[in-house]
């Protein structure tokens, strides 16, 4: 199958690791993965903090850039969450119609890696290999918007080598949620804490989830406490084999 | 929002709808109350389990709350056919029926009520919309004495407080705590008073049973109103709503206009969802149900308040109008991770949690610079637990992005841009266009030179210095992933 990668700003400018992984990982399932040059961001920090006037400019970007692929595959339940559920109703309030119908049609060709590897590509074992004590983050717009249930842990559960431990409250949000970190960076840290406290409590050498933005606050926190814990991307756990560990 | 003029926001200056300071700085404060934070970290974990059981006992659970939605949907589409007739159906058993426009007036007309009667005290069952409205204040003002008998509100009202939840008022108090207020504030308390849950509920009954039996006025909120037979509904837990409903000779309702049902049959879905969702019970303990007045049984006279208040400017806004949808369950505070850790109090206002941040500035309006409610539809990180568990399907997170939406909207037309808009203007036109975004990329990763070789940068300029205060952030790789794919897969970058 031909895939378009939509890479997300954030793992095209700070995490290409994650890129990388993905495309890796699905071109040794015997898929070939295209990366549209085009791209730049879905407009979600926009839209989230009130510039949905400015967001309209990168979704017809958006949907510019992805009019032409038949799949596309995207490592963050957040940005996918974001081209399904934000995309058309953003054109449709700037009353551009004919915007909104083209944002569904690429919008319905969107999944999230877990969904498109479980549902598209109907694989669970996808021939991984990670040899740590592993635990999963469910991130907010994963589980609350794209509604990807136990898809990423279907997968998880497939990896050799891999002990997978389960995280206490681990549907309760880590206190991210884009510029809320920064405008109310307390209480985003009392949720980070907590959130922290149940990672720790696992004695996992990993926490993965499946959105890089979540991942970079997780782990900046586990960082500044110099915590033995390290966050890795779910890309970059399934793309791991026998021979790359 | 809508440029309709279709209502008036509620005034500033009465009730309590608005707090004094931004969320941010109210929040900052409640974070660092670890008893606060120890009291709603124990109180909110138990009624979240609670609920969880009694709405996993239902298999048909999502299909009702499609109902409550719908009802309210349909209902709010031509509120103002339900509401005369529920004003006839009230009149014709007996029942006086007002109109009160903001706060202000129904204050004025409750006032102006009990003062007719010629008392001087009044028992009031639980009501947010009183609340709301400031009605204590106003009546204190006007030498009438208003005693709380919920015993959550008892406690704020002993204590000089305001509540802090929606359905537990006091939720931030423990019971040392409450023990400690009863023996300073209660009248005639026994001074060996434990503890003990049992022994502070028999205090507060031994001290309000003197109050019912000597109150001649009553004032209540309302649940519900259902327009087919002029019938207001009160749900509570303890019967002490009922003994302020049936004992005193005049009875005074204050209702929000958006609690109109049109039919019983309406109501049964209300009142299957709202207790599983509110304290994780299949049915409420205490519902009392009247319409107008009945000669020998219960109250001579019945006046019912129809309290706008900023109702119908939310209405005339076609996506944020939901949040009049709400049936004051609490259920998405007692979710909210935000909730969870600052309590009520940083809200400001009597509706704190999801469903606040989303009321209050609907009912305030938040175009002032001044005012402070413009803080709250920040307050969330969108996680979305709120719109999981609304049993009417409110969809919390989208309102909360569009009004800061609207938020944004109102300061364009300011002759100086905002910081914030300048940063985020720059960043669409950024990531407009691939080649300027790829030029930034190489911009920050200059940036790399600044940060320490860990590959984590612990100190950034304002505004990410509000990251960096307790979050490493991460430092720009040597090569961006449009630069790899280049050079492995060799297509153009």
């Amino acid at each position: 199958m031909r895939i378009a990668l939509f890479v997300t700003c954030l793992v095209d400018a700070l995490f290409p690791r994650v890129g990388q992984a993905t495309t890796e990982l699905l071109e040794r399932l015997g898929h070939e993965v295209v990366f549209p040059a085009g791209q730049t961001c879905c407009g979600q920090m926009h839209v989230n903090t009130g510039y949905a006037r400015e967001a309209v400019e990168l979704v017809r970007h958006h949907v510019d850039v992805f009019s032409d692929a038949d799949v596309i595959v995207t490592p963050s339940g957040s940005c996918a969450g974001s081209v399904r559920h934000q995309h058309a109703a953003l054109a449709r309030d700037a009353g551009d119609d004919a915007l909104a119908r083209r944002a569904e049609a690429v919008a319905a060709r969107t999944y999230e890696l877990s969904e498109l590897l479980v549902d598209v590509l109907g694989v669970s074992d996808v021939g991984a290999y990670y040899p740590h004590r592993v635990t999963y983050h469910p991130t907010c717009h994963s589980l609350r918007v794209l509604r990807v249930g136990d898809r990423p842990l279907r997968l998880l559960r497939q990896v050799a080598g891999m002990t997978l431990v389960e995280l206490p409250e681990a549907e309760t949000c880590c206190g991210f949620g884009g510029t809320f970190a920064v405008k109310n960076a307390p209480t985003s840290t009392a949720m980070l804490a907590d959130k922290m406290r149940h990672v720790l409590g696992t004695g996992a050498e990993v926490a993965t989830a499946g959105d890089a933005s979540c991942l970079m606050h997780i782990g900046g926190g586990l960082t500044r406490l110099r915590a033995a814990t390290r966050t890795v991307h779910l890309a970059e756990i399934l793309a791991s084999t026998q021979s790359s560990v | 929002m809508a440029a309709a003029f279709l209502g008036i926001p509620a005034p500033p200056g009465v009730g309590q709808l608005r707090g004094d300071r931004s969320f941010p700085a109210a929040a900052r404060d409640a974070l660092g109350d670890s008893q606060l934070r120890r009291n709603l970290g124990h109180a909110i974990g138990v009624i979240r389990t609670k609920r969880a059981t009694a709405v996993g006992e239902l298999d048909d659970w999502e299909q009702l709350r499609l109902a409550g939605e719908a009802i309210k949907r349909a209902t709010m589409a031509r509120l103002d056919d339900h509401l005369v007739r529920l004003e006839a159906e009230v009149s014709a058993r007996g029942g006086t029926v007002h109109w009160a426009r903001d706060a202000n007036e129904a204050n004025a007309i409750v006032t102006g009520l009990v003062q007719a009667t010629g008392a001087t005290e009044l028992v009031k069952v639980k009501s947010m919309a009183t609340q709301e409205i400031g009605l204590n204040a106003a009546l204190a003002d006007a030498g009438i004495t208003a005693h709380e008998t919920d015993l959550a509100e008892l406690i704020i009202q002993l204590g000089d407080d305001v509540p802090s939840h929606i359905l537990v008022p006091a939720i931030h108090r423990n019971r040392a705590e409450i023990r400690e207020l009863f023996l300073r504030e209660m009248p005639g308390v026994d001074p060996s008073l434990t503890a003990e849950p049992r022994h502070l509920a028999m205090a507060a009954r031994a001290h309000l049973r003197r109050t019912f039996l000597r109150a001649r006025v009553a004032v209540s909120g309302a649940n519900f109103g259902v327009a087919d037979t002029g019938s207001l509904v009160v749900v509570e837990s303890e019967g002490n709503g009922r003994m302020c409903l049936t004992l005193p000779e005049t009875l005074i309702t204050v209702m929000g206009i958006e609690k109109v049902v049109p039919s019983w049959q309406d109501l049964e879905v209300f009142l299957q969802l709202l207790p599983r969702s509110s304290t994780g019970e299949r049915m409420n303990p205490y519902t009392s149900t009247w319409s107008g007045v009945t000669p020998g049984d219960g109250p001579r006279a019945f006046h019912l308040v129809l309290l706008d208040n900023g109702r119908t400017a939310a209405l005339g806004d076609a996506v944020g109008r939901d949040a009049l949808h709400c049936i004051r369950c609490s259920a998405c505070l007692n979710v909210c991770p935000v909730y969870e850790r600052t309590g009520g109090h940083a809200y400001g206002s009597v509706y704190p949690g999801p469903i606040g941040a989303v009321l209050s500035p609907q009912l305030t309006g938040i175009h002032s610079g001044s005012d402070d409610n413009a803080s709250l539809p920040y307050a969330s990180s969108l996680c979305g637990a709120c719109y999981d568990v609304c049993p009417v399907r409110i969809d919390i997170p989208s309102l909360l992005v569009r009004l800061r939406t609207a938020h944004v909207d109102a300061a364009r037309d300011r002759p100086l841009p905002t910081a914030e808009a300048l940063t985020m203007a720059a960043a669409a036109w950024v990531m407009s266009s691939p080649t300027r975004f790829a030029a930034a990329e190489t911009a920050s990763r200059l940036g790399r030179l600044a940060g320490r070789a860990s590959g984590r940068l612990s100190s950034l300029p304002p505004p990410l210095s509000a990251w960096t205060s307790s979050r490493d952030a991460p430092r720009p790789p040597e090569e961006t992933f449009r630069q790899w794919w280049s050079r492995t897969r060799g297509g153009s970058a």
